[in-house]
């Protein structure tokens, strides 16, 4: 059979269509628009100063994070608000981990950033698996609340294990990344096209890969086997437990993976701001405000789309950024004290109506508006040929 | 032992307010199977109408005013959102009311700023003794109002019009409607009924005997524990809001003083993790089953 099929395609224009043989002219525009915005990532740090590539590096740590909570919530329909946790866990992770091991009264294991940093990966998935037993139990809005106790008990350990996080007063500096003894920091001179490589273009192509290592792989889950059981499992429970589909496996990975992307964005939280420091309350880099943000930038994306996390994180994380740093410029935001009206604030009421409006006339989100235009021009093309 | 006996009637009277909360939600989710997260937002709301008419209307007036608003509030996303919606799942909606929340907290957290006030001028730090044992007020009110309102709210559920057709609701929507009961009517009751629950919780909330901590964003963090209360006893089950709620007042009161401050938060969480593991719909609540 394996031997017919390696030989068939070309003589048998009826076989089932492989993926080449639907390459239409759409799927060429769409590969030269991905490549477009590749190199257009890729040069920016060329042109644009370094507060606009902080701006950037920040909408990227939330497309990592958003792209594994679109996996969680939008394929495998389980609604979580412990995505903030995760996060708190990666960055604490990477700290110890690459910490030095002279710190006095800080743990650290003086490990290279790159294992640490997958050291912290494997250990935030693993700790996804280990919540597995009570989300598998649980269903959609009961799972969600359930995942709140992750939160709170984050921000316990955050205060409690002073060892580990440095605490909520002064908190710890992580070690800078480097990969092969190149720092991503602002160490050595570094000069490219006579623009000067600092700490903010070096972490810009860092975090590019990492996002781009993250879109990729769920690209890929959210297209193969994986993805599909996901999705199964998200319809309709019993169907996909009698298709073959192992539920509490499926749940049970589904967590790990969004956990695993939640501690990758935790471990860039951390290299972004340059410290760890726990939240002194529910609000903070790692409270509740932080996973309903992921939550919104799910939700405007279009739950399940991966591109569409993409653009929920521009949204939501990149607006309070270019807000405030228009407003410099302009001079907006400029009173202090009491009632006034910050970027941060700006942005929470934007993706708050967002959130709304997305429900009510567009379910499927920024994704669904995408599809519809994307399939409007392939239509209009197809008729002109 | 004086110690105890106080922790107990702290941790009763926190769990009344919790209590209040939990039904609230438990109504809501009952009628329409939407879980509010904008709970937290409606007791703010009603909190910060209280602060602005204080002055002019005194402060029993402003109370009137602030369980009313935080009612009306609770109607209007009913009516303007969730109600357009009919073909939006019960999850869609439950991340609606994430966007109203969001709203609603961070516009009266901007008009708070840096004040914080305490809005239980009637009974707050004004401490009793009860046979040796000093007693806060608000605690004792707290558990004096919430039986009488959960009372009347049993009673209402139990033998009015509006609970009748709610029960009916809750047990088959299509049924009701054959027979004649007004969905849109029982829903938004019971929205309005959340609503005023919420307001009535928030005038114990934000005092220096219950929390320390005047009207503000911690009041909201505070209401989040009525999600560990209504859990606990099971999302559809009104009775088990009550229970649920003095759980976590109990656990609450007795975490923070034996163990850490800090800790009570996540203990209460935990307990609900807990209870959730081994019963997946709550103590009360109706185990869904699933037809094939």
């Amino acid at each position: 059979m394996s031997e017919i099929a390696t030989e068939s395609p070309p003589t048998a224009p009826e076989s089932p269509p492989s993926p080449v043989r639907r390459r239409g002219p759409m799927w060429w525009v769409r590969g030269a628009l991905w490549l477009a915005l590749l190199v257009l990532l890729l040069v920016l740090p060329l042109y644009l100063e370094a507060q606009w590539l902080r701006a950037g590096q920040y909408m990227m740590v939330g497309a990592v994070g958003a792209i594994g909570l679109t996996l969680l919530t939008g394929q495998a329909g389980q609604l979580s608000l412990a995505h903030a946790f995760f996060l708190l866990a990666g960055g604490t992770s990477y700290t110890v981990l690459s910490g030095s091991t002279e710190g006095g009264t800080l743990v650290g294991f003086g490990l290279d950033p790159l294992l640490s940093l997958v050291g912290a990966v494997v250990i935030t998935a693993l700790l996804g698996l280990a919540f597995a037993p009570v989300a598998g139990r649980l269903r959609g809005i009961y799972l969600g609340v359930a995942s709140l106790a992750l939160v709170f008990l984050g921000l316990y350990f955050g205060q409690a294990a002073e060892t580990l996080t440095g605490g909520t007063s002064t908190g710890r500096s992580p070690t800078p990344f480097s990969l092969f003894g190149f720092e991503f920091s602002n160490e050595g001179d570094l000069e490219i096209l006579n623009v000067p490589f600092r700490q903010a273009e070096r972490l810009w192509y860092l975090f590019l890969a990492l996002t781009a290592i993250a879109f990729l792989l769920a690209r890929g889950a959210v297209r193969s086997r994986v993805g599909r059981s996901w999705r199964a499992v998200r319809d309709n429970e019993p169907a996909a437990a009698v298709m073959g589909v192992s539920v509490p496996r499926a749940k049970a990975g589904a967590f790990a993976v969004s956990s695993a992307y939640a501690g990758l964005a935790g471990v860039m939280t951390v290299l972004w701001f340059d410290i760890l420091k726990p939240d002194e309350s529910e609000f903070g880099t790692y409270g509740i405000n932080v996973s309903i943000a992921f939550l919104a930038m799910v939700i405007i994306g279009g739950l399940g789309s991966v591109p569409g996390a993409l653009v929920g994180a521009l949204v939501v994380n990149g607006l309070p950024q270019v807000l405030a740093l228009y407003s410099t410029d302009l001079g907006w935001f400029t009173g202090t004290g009491e009632g006034t009206f910050t970027p941060v604030l700006i942005s929470s009421f934007v993706y708050g109506a967002a959130i709304i409006l997305v429900v009510l006339f567009e379910p499927g989100g920024l994704a669904a508006i995408g599809r519809r235009i994307a399939g409007r021009l392939s239509f209009t093309q197809r008729g002109k040929e | 032992m004086e110690t105890f006996v106080q922790l107990l009637v702290n941790g009763l009277g926190k769990g009344a307010v919790f209590a209040l909360l939990a039904l609230g939600f438990v109504v809501i989710f009952k009628a329409t199977e939407v879980v509010n997260f904008a709970h937290g937002s409606l007791v703010l709301f009603g909190g910060y109408l209280v602060v602005v008419t204080r002055e002019t209307l005194g402060w029993a007036g402003a109370a009137v005013v602030g369980i009313v608003s935080a009612g009306v509030l609770a109607l209007l996303v009913e009516r303007l959102l969730l109600s357009r919606s009919k073909l939006a799942d019960p999850f869609s909606l439950a991340l609606l009311t994430i966007g109203v929340d969001v709203i609603v907290t961070e516009e009266i957290v901007r008009r708070l700023g840096v004040s914080l006030p305490f809005i239980g001028d009637a009974w707050d730090a004004q401490p009793l003794q009860v046979g040796g044992v000093t007693m806060f007020r608000t605690h004792l009110v707290a558990l004096l109002v919430a039986t009488v309102l959960i009372t009347a709210f049993f009673l209402a559920f139990r033998y009015s019009n509006w609970g009748v057709a709610m029960r009916a609701q809750a047990e088959n929507k299509e049924a009701a409607a054959l027979v004649g009961i007004r969905s849109s009517r029982v829903t938004s009751t019971a929205w309005l009924v959340a609503g005023v629950l919420a307001g009535v919780a928030v005038l114990f909330i934000a005092t220096q005997d219950f929390s320390g901590a005047g009207l503000s964003r911690g009041t909201h963090s505070i209401a989040l524990a009525a999600f560990p209360a209504a859990i606990i006893g099971g999302l559809d089950s009104t009775a088990g809001a009550i229970v649920g709620g003095i759980t976590v007042g109990l656990v609450d009161a007795l975490s923070t003083h034996y163990i850490s401050f800090a800790f009570a938060k996540s203990a209460v969480f935990l307990v609900m993790l807990v209870v959730l593991v081994v019963r997946p719909s709550g103590l009360f609540g109706t185990r869904e089953s699933i037809r094939v």
